[in-house]
């Protein structure tokens, strides 16, 4: 790119980058705190957080968008965490979250906006454990996922689980995880290994909900946990049983509501208050059968519908 | 007549001002950088840091619950194997290229050359990085019947083709630096075009062959998109070129967007810049050394 530019010219190029930097930070400060309306006179509302959500998210602000023209919805991802920091920042109306805000980020979320953070319960996902398609396994146990996942776990090989997984020669188990701050990682480790253990390094830890599918559809080895909603062709979901000697069950609708599929979570939507105006609105609407209608076309857990009404929780 | 001697008194010294404050700005810049980023994690370098541990220890856990582990000794091997590598199939790529490129080939060849390996420098990072992801996963998959492609291999080689055209473009240009007189003189001794190669124009122009060799060190030291997505970003110390590593840009890059605000995590993953940064000071300071060298000659 700057082989031919000498020196200096390439010091100038770096001032441009510098300033664009500061200016892109400055920008991140500067945020009003009433619900900002574009130059075309629409609503909008910034919305920001967990991956996992994030296709959901996108869904409920392009279908919205048709009922209420006159509001527009931003969905970006980049995790749970960047959700709630930006939250903290008060940069977003509502942050999407896959784990519960940690009381320390409740705390820092009053002492920089003023306001407590609400919780609202728009959904449920079943994380699904994925293999390659061609991998014979059907079914694990929460206790043998420990063993793959946990430090100090002892199960490395395919055999070990009692298949002859044939197109993955070296029966070596890829792990594939998750960056470490993502809300699914959490939400994983914690059902399987629970507040005291850590998982074991050396997983691939991948960027996104999406790249964790793709990737175990690519490598015949593989073995990862990701929202139920991104399966494809190319991947198998696992049955999951609590313990050995008990019926393992498949990520679904009815097994994460009945509580009967063991990694099943709550997604979260947060806002900075009592949620008003056009955000209370568009909350209402999540809540709503057409907005419940959505969570269950993206492959996710809908509400019952003695839930369908919108409080904090 | 007047007015125009006039204007030029008054915009001559303004141009100079303009100029020299662009000049210093640079300067300005490049510390502020090192400063902020140094700010914002001096105060955990200082008060909780435990430096043995830091450089160490290859247990990076810095979102543990029980016990929050900042070692980045792995990430240090997993940057040091892909940037070698890179470095091993780069340099006699790159150095060969350039040879050719100076020496070897017609002129109309060589602007179609430069083109292509200009073009090469243009692509975008996550561009190879979604290569390294999709294709040469499963191609080092197939071919060395390795469990999964996302490896030192996979991200030295995106690495090594991201470094190449820095190589061949600042490597031909020290090459076209070494007096025409010196050819000639080879060549009326009786060397062959090889030997004017070998014996007369690499020592000629060793020090900015190596400086092109260090500005390629630098951009894959530096490099973060491209290995985030190719090497398997897996926390160990690789045992060969077909295990996973992590390395420190695609920490910073995968983590910082998550930690909190000025949390531990957030603060060490500062440090791991200034360590980055560090780095490459000294990477581009050797090659800007060398390079004066050559103009003192």
């Amino acid at each position: 790119m700057f082989s031919n530019v000498p020196l200096k010219q390439k010091s100038i190029a770096l001032v441009c980058f510098a300033v664009a930097f500061i200016m892109v930070i400055a920008g991140c400060g500067q945020k009003s705190d009433e619900t900002p309306t574009s130059s075309s006179g629409k609503t909008v509302i910034q919305n920001a957080g967990s991956d996992t959500m994030v296709n959901l998210a996108q869904t409920w602000a392009e279908e919205y968008a048709t009922i209420n023209p006159s509001v527009s919805v931003e969905v970006s991802g980049g995790g749970s965490g960047t959700g709630i920091a930006a939250l903290i920042n008060g940069t977003v109306d509502i942050a999407n979250c896959s784990r519960q805000m940690e009381p320390e980020e409740t705390a820092r979320a009053k002492q920089n906006t003023g306001k407590e953070p609400q919780k609202f319960v728009v959904g449920y996902d079943a994380l699904a454990v994925y293999i390659h398609k061609d991998n014979p396994l059907n079914e694990i146990t929460i206790e043998q996922l420990a063993g793959i996942y946990g430090e100090g776990g002892t199960i490395t090989e395919w055999s070990q689980l009692g298949i002859q997984n044939s197109a993955c020669q070296n029966d070596e188990i890829i792990r594939i995880s998750r960056q470490s701050n993502s809300g699914t990682y959490h939400y994983f480790r914690e059902t399987l290994l629970g507040n005291k253990r850590d998982f074991k390094l050396g997983s691939r830890d991948l960027h996104g909900s999406k790249d964790v599918v793709e990737l175990v559809g690519r490598t015949p080895c593989a073995l990862g946990y990701s929202g139920m909603g991104y399966a494809t062709e190319q991947v198998k979901k696992l049955k999951v049983a609590k313990k050995a000697g008990e019926p393992a069950y498949p990520p679904s609708v009815e097994t994460a509501l009945n509580g009967t599929y063991p990694i099943a979570r709550p997604l979260h939507i947060y806002s900075l208050g009592e949620p008003s105006g056009e955000v209370k609105k568009y909350l209402e609407w999540i809540y709503s059968d057409v907005g419940q209608g959505i969570v269950e076309q993206s492959g996710y857990v809908p509400l019952p519908q003695e839930e369908r009404v919108m409080s904090p929780k | 007549m007047i007015s125009r001697h006039h204007l030029e008194t008054l915009t001559e010294p303004v141009i100079e001002w303009t100029i020299r404050l662009c000049g210093i700005s640079a300067i300005i810049f490049v510390f502020g950088i090192f400063f902020f980023v140094f700010r914002e994690g001096v105060d955990f370098l200082f008060h909780k840091l435990d430096l043995v541990e830091f450089f160490t220890s290859p247990k990076w856990y810095p979102t543990s619950v029980s016990h929050k582990r900042y070692g980045v000794l792995a990430l240090m091997a997993g940057t040091a194997s892909v940037t070698i590598l890179a470095m091993v199939i780069a340099v006699p790529f790159g150095l060969g290229a350039a040879i050719f490129v100076s020496e070897f080939c017609s002129p109309k060849l060589k602007e179609t050359f430069k083109i292509v390996i200009e073009l090469l420098a243009a692509i975008p990072s996550v561009v190879w990085g979604f290569i390294g992801l999709t294709i040469m996963n499963e191609l080092i998959i197939d071919l060395f019947n390795a469990p999964i492609g996302l490896t030192v291999l996979n991200g030295g080689i995106i690495l090594a083709l991201m470094s190449v055209p820095i190589i061949v473009s600042i490597g031909e240009d020290a090459l076209k630096a070494v007096p025409d007189s010196y050819r000639e003189a080879a060549e009326a001794l009786g060397a062959t075009r090889w030997q004017v190669v070998y014996k007369v124009l690499l020592p000629a122009a060793k020090n900015g062959l190596l400086a092109a060799v260090l500005l390629g060190v630098a951009r894959a030291i530096g490099e973060t998109m491209a290995v985030l997505m190719a090497t398997g970003h897996a926390v160990r110390i690789p045992h060969g070129v077909l295990d996973s590593v992590r390395t420190l840009t695609a920490t910073i890059a995968a983590e910082l967007g998550e930690a909190p605000v000025h949390s531990d995590h957030y603060q060490v993953l500062f440090l791991i810049g200034v360590l980055l940064f560090s780095i490459t000071f000294v990477v581009n300071l050797t090659a800007d050394l060398i390079v004066k060298g050559i103009r003192q000659k």
